[in-house]
């Protein structure tokens, strides 16, 4: 139903802006936060306009480091970050995209069985088998390494099941000529079933990107060289600062270098993205 | 260019049996088109040709080489589908050179070869486009490019015109048929639209229910269906059924009460006193008003088609309305009461049991 009335026009709009507001605020405050200096940061009232320290605050971050010690670098923390949620997605993408080829495509013995043996990791993320994992990790010597940073959290269920549903999509004619045309599976995977999902890839990736980023826990655990520290658990770390008053400003200009690689993945492949969530035409 | 035989071919699903043991020889640079009502089969029998279905029984055999453990591209055919399932990320360019490539032809050979066919088909223009800046007709045509560069034994076609609007796919017919007599390619071609398989196919073979009814050339169909199945479903509008009894000579059939329809001379003695079933085509009756052994007709009503004027109509009480096809523009009122002839070697007749032809 479309209505075109000015007032519910103004009351759409006035939900909107309400919303935006709510969403928008925190990080105004956050970037106000990282263009004072401490000492405006420990008194009251917090400031609500931005101040004009923020580059000397972002030269700080990467120059001096941040920490207790200064002894972590925002760097390398950043770094540490993108590796990790970079094999996490691409992992995951590469492992979804296999294991969803196998189910649709190939009559196995316990095909279904396999299926549901996928399905039921759904309902056990890396939170409730943290103690085993941390074990097997451990075992396999992969602690404060990026493979074990990314590899538990590779192996879930999610990406499957939209794999598979995209794939279930796909014409059985486009198969079909694709084996006349001489195409053996994994032809026909690499030539035209990524191609054809590609889409849906890009829309994933964005997905499992920031799921990847947003990691606290799990490297809260197994990362105890400081040269492995990830961004979203070096805030944490400086939220800590023992004995100390935390730093506000440096903290904060490090929320903001922590939320723009989302960002920038998010507005980067937006179109793909969009596509990908609501395009059905094979 | 090969032949194609298919012995005793038999499908099943499980324990149904949806084919059921279909046996022809399709010779070199034939143009065969498979028609049927739909759901009888005729998908089956050409997706088992093309290997993308498993048979399960019988023996198909391409240019003499028993395929039936083949996969289809060690088949050498290329196929046409309904959807024409182009690859939608490839440039038409690539759709046509993708079987091509994967056949490891040089660069130059491939390049040579859908030019070609692009001119052939006058997608000239057009290879840079993905297909779904393709109108209907030109994704057609890609299809078919598909097939031909890669100049296979046989073309095999499931519906290819079937997406297409009426107009489009007059022209399409013609030009399918144009590309036949050019290329000479063995060609199985399927089809539930009983037009195009008379005008494209040099024979035909009617499906019904996956048993093989009839195979011959369009005109054998039309003018001796060997079941009263194949001649209901040749011919638009199709013919009227009529039960009747014979006469004790076979010389002439009782349709009802004293109405009654001389045959062809020889007749059909060996039935003569039982009662069979009488087809007659709509466009096979004549008005003859002094004909005195005139069967009369009355009226039911009529459609104007311009060219032609269908008129439905009941002989005596029969149950069910006839269907008669008359040249020009007739006005008939309802109720009015037509004096009909039938020449005696127009008239089909049939085993009432078995639907054979006598
Ligand atoms: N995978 C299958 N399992 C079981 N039965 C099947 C399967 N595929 C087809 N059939 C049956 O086989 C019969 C023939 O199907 P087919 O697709 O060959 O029909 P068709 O003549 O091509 O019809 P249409 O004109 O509608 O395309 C149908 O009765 C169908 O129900
Ligand atoms: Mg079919």
């Amino acid at each position: 139903m479309v209505e075109n009335r000015p007032i519910t026009t103004f009351c759409s709009h006035a939900v909107l802006i309400c919303g935006i507001a709510i969403v928008v605020f925190p990080i105004w405050i956050t970037f106000v936060a990282a263009s004072h200096d401490a000492v405006r940061m420990t008194q009251t009232p917090l400031p609500l306009l931005p101040g004009d320290q923020f580059f000397v605050n972002l030269k700080d971050t990467f120059i001096k480091g941040v920490g207790n010690a200064r002894e972590q670098s925002v760097g390398l923390m950043l770094m540490n970050s993108l590796i990790m949620a970079m094999m996490i997605a691409v992992g995951k993408i590469f492992i979804s995209l296999l294991s969803a080829f196998a189910i649709v495509y190939f009559r196995f013995p316990f095909r279904m069985g396999f299926f549901w043996m996928i399905f039921v990791t759904l309902m056990l993320p890396v939170e409730v088998r943290i103690l085993p994992t941390f074990e097997v990790v451990a075992n396999l010597g992969m602690l404060n390494n990026y493979w074990g940073l990314s590899i538990p959290l590779i192996a879930s269920a999610t990406a499957t099941f939209m794999f598979r549903q995209v794939f279930l999509t796909v014409p059985d004619e486009l198969l079909e000529a694709a084996r006349i045309d001489g195409a053996g599976p994994m032809r026909f995977f690499k030539d035209i079933l990524v191609p054809v999902s590609r889409t849906n890839i890009a829309a994933l990736f964005v997905i499992l990107f920031i799921y990847g980023w947003n990691q606290y826990l799990w490297p809260l655990l197994i990362t105890t060289d400081k040269n492995m520290y990830t961004i979203v658990m070096g805030i944490k770390q400086m939220l800590e600062a023992a004995e100390e008053s935390p730093e506000w400003h440096l903290i904060m200009m490090t929320t903001l270098l922590a939320m723009l690689p989302p960002v920038a993945v998010v507005v980067g492949m937006q179109k793909l993205f969009i596509k990908g969530l609501t395009e059905t035409e094979k | 260019m090969a032949e194609v035989i298919l012995e005793k071919v038999v499908k099943a699903y499980g324990k149904t049996e949806v084919i059921h043991g279909i046996s022809t020889a399709i010779a070199d640079g034939e143009f065969i088109v498979i028609v049927g009502p739909s759901g009888c089969g005729k998908s089956t029998v050409l997706r088992m040709i093309a290997g993308l279905e498993k048979i399960s029984g019988g023996i198909i055999r391409i240019d003499g080489r028993e395929v039936n453990n083949l996969e289809p591209k060690d088949r050498d055919i290329a196929m046409v589908f309904q959807n024409y399932a182009l690859y939608p990320h490839m440039t038409v360019f690539n759709n046509m050179a993708y079987g091509l490539k994967l056949r490891k032809f040089t660069k130059d050979e491939i390049k040579h070869r859908v030019d070609q066919a692009a001119q052939l088909l006058q997608l000239d223009g057009l290879l840079e486009r993905k297909p779904r800046q393709l109108s209907g007709g030109q994704r057609q045509r890609v299809a078919m490019g598909r097939c031909i560069v890669r100049e296979p034994k046989v073309f095999l076609f499931d519906e290819p015109l079937s997406n297409l609007d009426a107009k489009l796919r007059v022209q399409m017919r013609l030009e399918l048929r144009k590309l036949h007599e050019r290329l000479k390619v063995t060609s199985i071609y399927v089809t539930h639209d009983q037009v195009e398989a008379m005008t494209l196919g040099d024979r035909l073979i009617v499906i019904n229910e996956g048993a093989a009814e009839q195979i011959g050339s369009p005109l054998e169909l039309y003018e001796k269906p060997a079941t009263k199945f194949v001649a209901g479903f040749i011919g638009s509008p199709s013919m009227n059924f009529i039960e009747a009894r014979l006469s004790r000579d076979g010389q002439s059939a009782n349709i009802q009460g004293d109405v009654r329809l001389a045959l062809s001379d020889d007749g059909a003695p060996d039935f003569g006193d039982r009662k069979v079933i009488i087809g007659i085509r709509p466009e096979h009756f004549n008005i003859s008003e002094s004909n005195p052994q005139a069967i009369p007709l009355s009226v039911d009503h009529i459609e104007i088609l311009g060219a032609d004027t269908m008129v439905y109509g009941r002989f005596a009480d029969t149950p069910d309305l006839i269907t008669i096809r008359l040249p020009d523009i007739h006005h008939f009122k309802s109720e009015k009461v037509l004096p009909l002839s039938v020449a005696p070697d127009k008239i089909h007749i049939f085993n009432k049991d078995t639907g054979a032809r006598i």
